[in-house]
């Protein structure tokens, strides 16, 4: 990058002034992105460096050993470096926020930068939006990704691929802040496929296990599949409107395309396909689970509070052409039910704590796919962001148990599996910091009042029913099926994690008596992120009571703050979603198919939740849990879930097995066959003509003698007759 | 008469011919050369070329051949010579090569020239003229030192270098 | 006279060919090749007949370079004996590369 492009960058371009709305200034956008590249260069360099010297020592024979001779620079530097410019990032994301907050609503600031490709009509500026949707998704990725950087400090002090591991999660950071900054599709698929390959790259972190890196590829793989239907969105949208920047594209669909037209219900499909992909829903689910392959901050930054809502910011950021496709809109909230349900009933039965939460992952991300289905776009975004908060604090805690486990194992020199839950148990009395965060974010993922995951799942379930009761709904009767899966699915989730942290940290301590002496307390490095996070899981949600909830008891009679705060503030991005919205579907309604208002049925739901967690701690909490070896095979339809429905297999029969036979018989047949046949053909040819000749080529002079003078009696004969 | 004597040096040069190509010693077939040269020395006599006639008796019976002689002698393959002349399919193919060879050129080269008997053809005149005026020596020397004087001297050349080059292939130990 | 001798020419020529063909030592080989030659010869002054004194012109120069190849031939062929130490054109199969 010349200097010319750092100082515009730094000026804040050069077009800035021109787009800027009423009072808003934005302070250094550029900066916030290049913060995070920098972070990664100079990382990057530091993990180039160490494996080089690690390269040479192995070379002479010599093993590389960290602890030996003091942390060497390439692993104190990262320790900075990484978790500092993410902080600086922060806080300048933190001081445009303000900026925003103070200059009130306004149309979204575009700032260009340069005309990053331009052939013919088709231009497209690198350029970036700030607007309300994406200061919130920055403050998300900043924000929770510097509590994961600082907890990765800790987590990873260990590990020889320290600066590489660090150089990967600024890489990350910059991608994501590409995805969620970008003024135009184009720049957003960028940042797409960036997050893509670092996800990649971080899954198979350790690289030399062959089931990782095989994760990794799975995850890049299916991630692909969805990358299809995002390009090809892109290309109906250019073909559509000429251009590929949201401003235009999202004031001028509601005039150009038709409520539920064929073209708009095209693209919305093909984004849907992107979206299930990037955030793992049926049925391109099947990589995330595996994804845990990797360090777990990593799965907490990537595969739980960033990449993976990726899908819900697509969505939300389209969310004009999917107010004007009744079928897209349908389509995006069944398959987020329906993967909530279905990745509900599999964490039922995980014994992984990193699985239960991957499937967890996958079943809460179907939530935000059904807000964002029903038009509440806010009330996704609102999901995206508690559960950025919870989520990471869970992989987090998960984090911290299993570097104790890990530690306690290592100590004792003992080989079994310390992310299986059935060999924890009793760990509170340890690790009470951890126990008690996590204690939080389950009940906040759970809906339990007054935690931050209640009021946004609330929220969700709510626009369900208050969508499918809709004047005009487009199919009323599927809606409320979904209303019905989507409670169904967050009993589900209260039973599990409670599950979860009754295996871990409750009941009797089955460590082991040698290993149980090596249990210990996170360091603070790594205990402060997950405090922090608990406090943001607490009262993550009080910046979104609905009106109606905070005038009720649920909202202790108005104690609780701000009333739909982030429903205003993104207004400017969903106004015209929801005017589409009213325009078709008439007024929303005010009770639930079966009838009941939001405030009973907030009610009604956080009291179910709280009953299967108080029932679920007390029935397993009697019940002794088996090591992994005296554990019984699960039986019948426990059997099913545990196995995951079978669906690895079932892709593996249908999809993988075929693909693997046809490239073989493309393989074998075609191009061995018949393509380097007929090519070895010509060549055995050639050499057939040439053995022919070389009869001729006896070396003695007589055979040519003979040769010339046939040819002269063939000449003269060709003269004379 | 001439014709009798034309067969007779006809056959023998044949003969001889044959003997070259069929004997299986080098100096026996060397021999044979010298018998069907001399026989073509016969057969030019009948031709009107008494010049030729002599210089081929001469130069080539006499000069070429015991060059050839002396090499065979050198290399001493008198005696224990190999027997090099195989019969298979390759001389069977071989002498399908000459025999039609053979027929096309007896064929076209050798067709009736229509010259009837007794009659002395145009050059067969010049060439008598040309006799009786410079003798036989003179008649061939005439056009070679006018007409041809310049590819002469380069036979002569030739002859030059090809002394030289006999000399620097077959000289011992080039240093 | 002038046909019967092209016919001899003709044979003698193709018996030369022959002899060349089927012959494998070199000083064989050579003195077929002397045969055609003079097989030649006796065409060029055959035909001397017919056009004048230019044939037998031409037989001294063939003469002449028949001698000159003579020369530069046996040359060759000793040279070559005194490598491998005999005449047998099969042994020389250096032509097949």
């Amino acid at each position: 990058m010349d200097l010319t492009l750092t100082a515009m960058l730094l000026q804040g371009g050069q077009e800035a002034a021109a787009h800027t709305g009423a009072g808003f200034m934005p302070f250094y956008p550029g900066l916030i992105l290049l913060l995070p590249l920098a972070g990664f260069l100079l990382n990057g360099w530091l993990a180039l460096k160490h494996a080089g010297r690690a390269a040479r020592v192995t070379r002479v024979g010599g093993t590389y050993d960290l602890d030996g001779g003091g942390r060497p620079a390439t692993h104190t530097l990262p320790t900075w470096i990484g978790p500092g410019v993410m902080g600086l990032a922060f806080v300048l994301t933190l001081v445009n926020f303000v900026g925003m907050l103070g200059a009130g609503l306004h149309d979204p600031v575009v700032i260009h930068y340069w005309t990053w490709m331009a052939t013919g009509t088709f231009t497209v500026d690198a350029a970036i939006q700030l607007d309300q949707l994406s200061m919130v998704m920055m403050m998300v990725v900043t924000g929770v990704g510097f509590l994961i950087h600082l907890f990765s400090v800790g987590y990873m002090k260990d590990d020889p691929g320290y600066p590489r591991y660090f150089a990967y999660l600024n890489l990350f950071v910059f991608f994501m802040l590409v995805l969620v900054m970008g003024a135009s599709y184009p720049l957003m698929f960028v940042g797409w496929e960036g997050v893509g390959l670092c996800s990649y790259l971080l899954i198979g972190f350790w690289f030399t296990d062959r089931e990782k890196s095989d994760a990794g590829k799975k995850a890049f793989i299916v991630n692909r599949i969805g990358d299809v239907g995002f390009l090809l969105a892109i290309f109906v949208l250019y073909r559509t409107f000429g251009t590929l920047d949201f401003a235009p594209i999202m004031g001028g669909a509601a005039d150009t395309l038709v409520y539920g037209g064929g073209l708009v219900t095209l693209v919305t499909l093909f984004f849907l396909l992107a979206a299930a992909g990037k955030s793992a829903q049926i049925p391109l689910y099947v990589w995330l689970p595996d994804a845990m392959a990797g360090p777990t901050p990593v799965s907490a930054l990537i595969h739980a509070a960033t990449m993976v809502t990726a899908g819900v910011y697509l969505v939300a950021r389209s969310s004009v052409l999917f107010a004007l496709s009744p079928v897209g809109s349908a389509a995006v909230a069944g398959i987020g039910v329906l993967t909530a349900l279905f990745a509900a009933t599999i964490a039922l039965k995980q014994n992984d704590i990193k699985k239960v939460l991957a499937y967890s992952t996958v079943s809460q991300l179907g939530y935000m796919f059904l807000g964002v289905g029903v038009g509440a776009y806010a009330a996704g975004v609102f999901h995206l962001m508690t559960h950025a908060f919870f989520k990471a604090l869970l992989f987090l805690g998960s984090g911290a148990v299993i570097h104790a486990m890990h530690e306690a194992y290592h100590a004792t020199h003992r080989h079994d599996d310390p992310q299986d839950m059935r060999n924890m148990g009793g760990l509170k009395a340890y690790m009470p910091i951890t126990w008690i965060t996590m204690w939080v974010a389950t009940l906040a993922i759970s809906g339990i009042w007054p935690f931050a995951g209640f009021f946004s799942k609330d929220e969700i379930i709510w626009y369900t029913a208050a969508f499918a009761g809709a004047e005009n709904a487009p199919f009323p009767g599927l809606y409320t099926l979904y209303w019905i899966l989507a409670l169904a699915a967050a009993l589900m989730t209260a039973f599990y994690m409670t599950r979860l942290m009754v295996m871990t940290f409750h009941g009797r301590n089955r460590t082991g008596e040698k290993e149980a002496g090596h249990l210990h307390e996170a360091p603070p490095i790594m205990w402060v992120p997950l405090a922090v996070l608990a406090v943001l899981s607490t009262v993550g949600g009080w910046i979104n009571v609905p009106e109606e909830l905070q005038a009720s008891i649920v909202g202790l009679g108005g104690l609780l703050p701000s009333s739909e705060w982030l429903h205003h503030w993104l207004e400017p991005i969903t106004a015209e979603a929801h005017h589409i919205q009213e325009l078709q579907l008439g007024e929303l309604a005010h009770s639930a198919p079966f009838g009941g208002g939001e405030v009973a049925w907030a009610l009604i739901s956080t009291a179910l939740a709280l009953a299967v967690v108080l029932a679920t701690s007390q029935l397993l909490g009697r019940r002794e849990v088996q090591s992994p070896d005296a554990d019984p095979e699960p039986t019948g339809f426990a059997k099913v879930l545990a196995n995951k429905w079978y669906v690895d297999e079932l892709y593996d029969a249908a999809v993988v097995k075929p693909i693997q036979r046809a490239s073989r018989f493309c393989w074998k047949v075609i191009d061995q066959g018949i393509i380097d046949g007929a090519v070895n053909a010509v060549g055995y040819l050639a050499r057939g003509f040439g053995w022919f000749g070389s009869l001729f080529q006896t070396g003695t002079v007589n055979t040519y003698a003979f040769v010339l003078s046939l040819g002269v009696l063939v000449i003269l004969g060709a003269v004379f007759f | 008469m001439v014709e009798i004597f034309f067969y007779i040096f006809a056959a023998t040069a044949l003969g001889g011919g044959l003997g070259v190509v069929l004997s299986k010693s080098p100096v026996g077939s060397l021999l044979m050369m010298v018998v069907s040269l001399a026989s073509l020395a016969g057969v030019f006599v009948l031709l009107e070329a008494h010049f030729l006639a002599a210089i081929q008796v001469i130069v080539y019976a006499g000069a070429i051949m015991v060059l050839f002689l002396f090499v065979i002698m050198l290399l001493n393959l008198g005696h224990d010579y190999q027997q090099d002349l195989k019969w298979g399919a390759f001389s069977v193919l071989s002498f399908a090569v000459a025999g039609g060879l053979a027929g096309i050129l007896a064929r076209e080269v050798g067709g009736d020239w229509q010259i009837a008997d007794g009659v002395v053809p145009p050059g067969g005149r010049a060439i008598d003229a040309a006799v009786r005026e410079h003798g036989a020596v003179g008649a061939i020397a005439e056009p070679l030192f006018t007409t041809y004087v310049v590819p002469f001297e380069i036979t002569g050349i030739l002859l030059l270098v090809a002394i030289v080059g006999a000399l620097a292939l077959a000289k011992r130990n080039v240093s | 006279m002038i046909t019967q001798a092209l016919i001899l020419s003709a044979i003698l020529f193709a018996l030369g060919t022959f002899g060349v063909l089927v012959r494998r030592n070199a000083i064989i080989m050579f003195l077929c090749i002397e045969l055609q030659l003079n097989a030649v010869n006796v065409a060029f002054v055959a035909f001397s007949r017919l056009v004048g004194i230019e044939g037998q012109v031409f037989v001294f120069f063939v003469m002449t370079v028949a001698a000159a190849e003579a020369a530069v031939g046996l040359a060759i062929i000793i040279s070559i004996f005194r490598h491998y130490e005999t005449v047998n054109v099969d042994n020389f199969n250096l032509l097949k590369w």
